[in-house]
């Protein structure tokens, strides 16, 4: 009998398994050897008999809805047709899954489930990939006996804005019902008229809103339930597919990049068990629009005298840059940004930068992520910080917004293994209904609680506005733990320095047996920083001023420490700076002070920005060379972990767009350096050949691994430095609390059509108790003013704001309160009034 | 379209506090508001959704499985014709197609004025007292074409009979009343201990395992 797949392989595979508990049971007259408990569906796919299954999916609660997986099961009674996907293994068990029984059984379901689906499969957009389509053919009768009127609904209908349903041709397998209410806890779909009419459907006016959205089109076993990027698009058999990794954020969740026609058309998710068990979130899953943009930029622009850009050929950008980078002393060269590049190009910039032209003043992040001395930490997966029994302080941003799939993981963990997680965040988040306890610390006082949860007495009033009651019940979470300690560490507010951030660390790096997994949110800092863009550092992390390797192999090497992004556009502000390199970045929409990101620019002589669109500051640049994005370029990424896998291009750059080492190698070559690397192959073996915490992930064993490699966790030498004084409390202030959200205004999803008018309107949350206060409800306008700027929004009443904080969100509009930030404080008041 | 009044929302609390998960008082929330507003409003099972701590979807997947819930407007008073077995060979099709000729609707359908919604329903149960029939879930036993007409008049003029049927939607004239202290034998789910049977079960099938 043929044996078929399950809407691709890749995505849904037995969990992988240890066996500890043997049993011996009889598949198909074969004795085989598998673990006690185990359902009997994943046990005959382990052992290459695979049973055909509609509802069964590997990371869900069986249900045993579909009766497709039938089989022939012997205890000792005789043997009996049972679903294999709610069957436990146990000893001595004798299993036919091909039998004539069997077979009747398969052929039976299949008749049924026909009874009421359309047989319009040239039309169907699941047509070629679809498993019923796929069963019925090696598994199905050759014709129905059903000469009756078939179903018919309105098709499709909208149950999201992502995702269209064609009821008829639902099969009632429960698997997106289930995602819904099982995986992700938003269970806006439902079982609708249950009985001989059942549907699948949401409440009316209450769309299935959910940032997952896109994985119910993924499981869906038939063609009920298809997504609007992709609906009518393309057939499956016109589609080719490559593995690759996701790099929208810092969880790096495996994909398969599908493109017909030298175009991305979908992006599925890969079943990788440390990361993302086959989820990917709505925007992982269809940013990959961007790509196709109109807007992308496809030749290099050279500024004329009166503002406007003018094409260029490459030869001339090149011999142009040159030239500048020739003529700039070292110290009054900077670059910034990287973090949307692989590890070979963030590797090829930083030894351009730092070996060839000498300047360190280099820096991947904006002053939004964290200090890269979090990198020292010694290091947390993500399975340790899920793992079973364990206890987690979440200090970081909502995992919701920010690390979708990880709080996916995160609340598994808490919901199904008993993890404990105590939330250290400056307002509720998503996370907050699986804490086990929450405290919300003034916002620059983070250490101070950090100082309590590592063990320091509590005074009766409490520490940083947080009382002294939820600071016991944190405590009583950490004293009760058993398991592995863990801290999630990330940037929750992108109004509180993340100096603050790091001398929190510092606290808690005081706990016996703790380890951190440092979250930032964009999705290659961590691969920048080991490369080398970031200051003070060179590839493989090391220090400058301890190297033993890069100083004999780079033609030259920095004089001295250079300044991080703050610095270096402080020191542009103040004419320190003549030469800006952009990688990607884009300071005057996320540098933390948009007053100082106005000034540098101004300030600097010459711009040079690689960037696949025109941001804000790219049309500042003097010159502008257009760069591959994801899904156009080979090379290795690596996620908040340290896990280094691989990134595959599938379709071609438009124009003359090429990938950034390139350009980094080319411009290396110009400036006199002998450098061999011309491919991203050798560029990763020359990286890792010269860094020792690197070692292990070759080329070779990376392309090799599907899960990617973990670099080596274990700790470097952390030194946080003296920690920040803690500001000052004004009582006619509140406190600013930014934050990000998923759908923002960002340069990718602008230009991501599915994905533009997703985000939300921008509101300012205050405290019920300030709220009181003022004498306002959710919905008045209120007016936010700090020092430099002012906005007015409508109020939203929370009670998951702490009293005397108001949270605001980054970059939701074109006004966009991160102007209200001064980078030279560790945290932000602000008056809030009646407008 | 109405959510709970201030007195039933009094109420749903108190019955959301009888239930060890408050998602358990679902049904019963959904019963307070149709006796409310006579059948159950999209506002009504939004609000329900809010109290128990679901979302709306899942109160209309459970509500929209019980046939005594009315998700659209129906009449005050639903007049159920049973047709199965044992009344149908008394008569009860005949008696069905009497009142649609008389009320001039279709099985299904209300009434212009809004006062009858006739249904043609499956067995309720009273074989023995065939044809019968239900206004608002009370039973009308040995019915013929006269005495339908008659309740039919009743319930049109509100006088008579039609004094014995409360409005669709009203479960029982007497409220239960528990206060919530008064509970007896709720232990919440986390504090239950196994079934004794459970863990000798258990212990069963491992040395089956192990033999």
């Amino acid at each position: 009998m043929t044996s078929v797949t399950n809407g691709g392989s890749m995505s849904e595979r037995p969990r992988p398994l240890e066996i500890t508990d043997p049993v011996t049971i009889t598949v198909d007259g074969r004795s085989v050897e598998v673990q006690r408990g185990e359902l009997l569906i994943d046990a005959c796919e382990r052992n290459d008999a695979y049973i055909p299954r509609f509802c069964y999916h590997p990371r869900m609660e069986p249900v045993g809805m579909c009766r497709m997986c039938l089989v022939e099961v012997d205890t000792g009674r005789g043997p009996a047709l049972q679903p294999s996907c709610m069957i436990p293994t146990a000893a001595d068990m004798v299993v036919s899954t091909t039998s004539d029984l069997v077979a009747k059984a398969q052929d039976g379901v299949l008749e049924f489930l026909l009874a009421n689906h359309p047989l319009d499969c040239p039309v169907c957009d699941k047509g070629g990939e679809c498993p019923l389509q796929d069963q019925t053919m090696s598994y199905g009768p050759g014709e129905s006996r059903w000469v009756e009127e078939k179903r018919h609904y309105e098709k499709p209908i909208e149950i999201s804005p992502l995702v269209l349903l064609d009821r008829e041709r639902c099969i009632l397998c429960d698997r997106c019902t289930r995602f819904a209410s099982e995986v992700t806890d938003d269970p806006l779909i439902h079982f609708i008229n249950r009985g001989s009419n059942t549907e699948v459907n949401t409440f009316p006016g209450d769309p299935f809103s959910s940032y997952f959205s896109g994985n119910t089109v993924q499981i869906c076993p038939v063609g009920a339930l298809t997504a609007t990027p992709y609906r009518f698009r393309a057939r499956p058999w016109d589609l080719e597919r490559t593995e690759s990794t996701c790099t929208v954020c810092s969880v790096g969740c495996r994909v398969t990049l599908e493109s017909s026609r030298d175009r991305l058309l979908r992006i599925n998710g890969v079943d990788s068990d440390p990361v993302n068990w086959s989820w990917l979130c709505d925007a992982g899953r269809f940013s990959f629009e961007a790509t196709n943009s109109k807007d992308r930029l496809t030749d290099p622009l050279h500024r004329r005298s009166d503002g406007s850009f003018d094409p260029i050929r490459w030869s001339e950008a090149l011999a142009a840059v040159a030239d500048v980078l020739a003529s700039t002393a070292p110290e009054r060269l900077a670059v910034l940004g990287g973090a949307r590049l692989t590890d070979e190009a963030a590797f090829a910039w930083a030894s351009l930068a730092k070996g060839v032209v000498g300047t360190d003043h280099v820096d991947a992040q904006l002053g939004d992520g964290l200090p890269a001395d979090v990198f020292d930490l010694p290091g947390a997966s993500i399975d340790d910080v899920c793992r079973p029994g364990g206890t987690v302080i979440y200090m970081g941003p909502d995992p919701k917004e920010e690390l979708p799939v990880l709080f996916l993981r995160l609340k598994h963990a808490a919901v199904r293994d008993r993890v404990r997680i105590v939330e250290v965040t400056p307002t509720a988040t998503s996370l907050s209904l699986y804490a086990a306890a929450s405290v919300h610390p003034r916002p620059g006082e983070l250490a101070a609680v950090a100082g309590v949860l590592a063990g320091a007495s509590i005074p009766d009033d409490g520490v940083a506005g947080v009382d002294a009651e939820h600071l016991r019940s944190a405590l009583s979470v950490l004293s009760d733990a058993d398991g592995p300690l863990t801290v999630v560490l990330g940037r929750a507010n992108l109004a509180e320095s993340g100096a603050v951030v790091l001398a929190a660390a510092a606290q808690l790096a005081g706990l016996p047996d703790v380890s951190f997994l440092p979250v930032v949110r964009r999705g290659n800092v961590r691969g920048a920083v080991a490369a080398g863009l970031t200051p003070g550092r060179l590839p493989g992390g090391g220090r400058l001023d301890s190297d033993t390797h890069w100083s004999s192999v780079w033609p030259t090497f920095p004089a001295a420490p250079g300044a991080d992004a703050l610095g270096i556009l402080s020191a542009a502000a103040a004419g320190e700076i003549s030469t800006l390199v952009l990688l990607g970045a884009d300071p005057l929409s996320d540098a933390p002070d948009r007053a100082l990101a106005e000034r540098a620019l101004e300030r600097v002589e010459t711009i040079i920005a690689l960037d696949a669109f025109e941001q804000p500051s790219v049309a500042r640049a003097h010159i502008v060379l257009p760069v591959a994005m994801p899904g156009e370029v080979d090379g290795t990424t690596t996620n908040a972990e340290g896990r280094v896998s691989r990134v595959r291009a599938k379709v071609t750059p438009p124009g003359t767009a090429r990938p950034d080492w390139i350009v980094a190698v080319e411009l290396a070559r110009r400036l006199g350096a002998e450098w061999q690397a011309g491919t991203a192959e050798e560029l990763r073996n020359e990286l890792v050949a010269g860094s020792p915490r690197l070692s292990g992930t070759e080329w070779s064993v990376v392309d090799a691994a599907t899960d990617g490699v973990l670099v080596d966790l274990s700790a470097g030498t952390f030194d946080p430095g003296p920690p920040p004084p803690v500001p000052q409390v004004d009582s006619y202030s509140l406190r600013l609390v930014l934050t990000r959200e998923l759908y923002d205004h960002g340069e990718m999803l602008e230009r991501s059509e599915s994905l533009v008018g997703l985000s939300r309107t921008p509101t300012v949350g205050i405290s019920t108790g300030d709220a009181e206060r003022l004498g306002v409800t959710s919905g008045t306008p209120l007016v936010v003013r700090g020092e430099r700027w002012s906005i007015t929004l409508p109020a939203r009443v929370s009670t998951g704001v702490p009293r005397g904080s108001a949270h605001l969100v980054h970059r939701l509009a074109d006004s966009d309160p991160i102007a209200l930030l001064d980078s030279g404080e560790l945290a932000c008041d602000v008056r809030v009034e009646l407008a | 379209m109405p959510r709970f009044t201030p007195d039933n929302e009094t109420i749903a609390r108190n019955i959301v506090e009888r239930y060890p998960l408050p998602k358990s008082a679902t049904i019963p929330l959904c019963h307070l508001a149709q006796e409310q507003d006579g059948y159950l409003t999209t506002d009504a099972m939004e609000h329900v959704a809010e109290l128990v701590g679901c979302t709306p979807a899942e109160v209309l997947g459970t509500a929209s499985f019980y046939e005594m819930f009315k998700l659209h407007p129906v009449g005050r008073y639903c007049l159920n014709i049973c047709t199965n077995i044992s009344c149908r060979i008394v008569g009860a099709r005949e008696l069905l197609e009497h009142a649609e000729g008389r009320l001039g609707v279709r099985a299904g359908g209300t009434t212009a004025d809004g006062t009858i919604t006739l249904e043609d329903v499956e067995c309720i149960a009273a074989c023995t007292e065939a044809p019968a029939l239900q206004v608002n879930y009370r039973y009308v036993e040995r019915v013929d074409v006269e005495a339908l007409d008659a309740l039919i008049d009743d319930l049109r003029s509100g006088t008579g009979r039609a004094e014995e049927f409360p409005p669709h939607g009203t479960l029982g004239l007497i409220r239960q009343d528990l206060a919530p202290g008064d509970l007896a034998n709720v232990t919440p789910p986390e504090d239950q201990t196994e079934p004794v049977w459970f863990s000798r079960n258990a212990t069963t099938d491992s040395e089956e395992g192990a033999s």
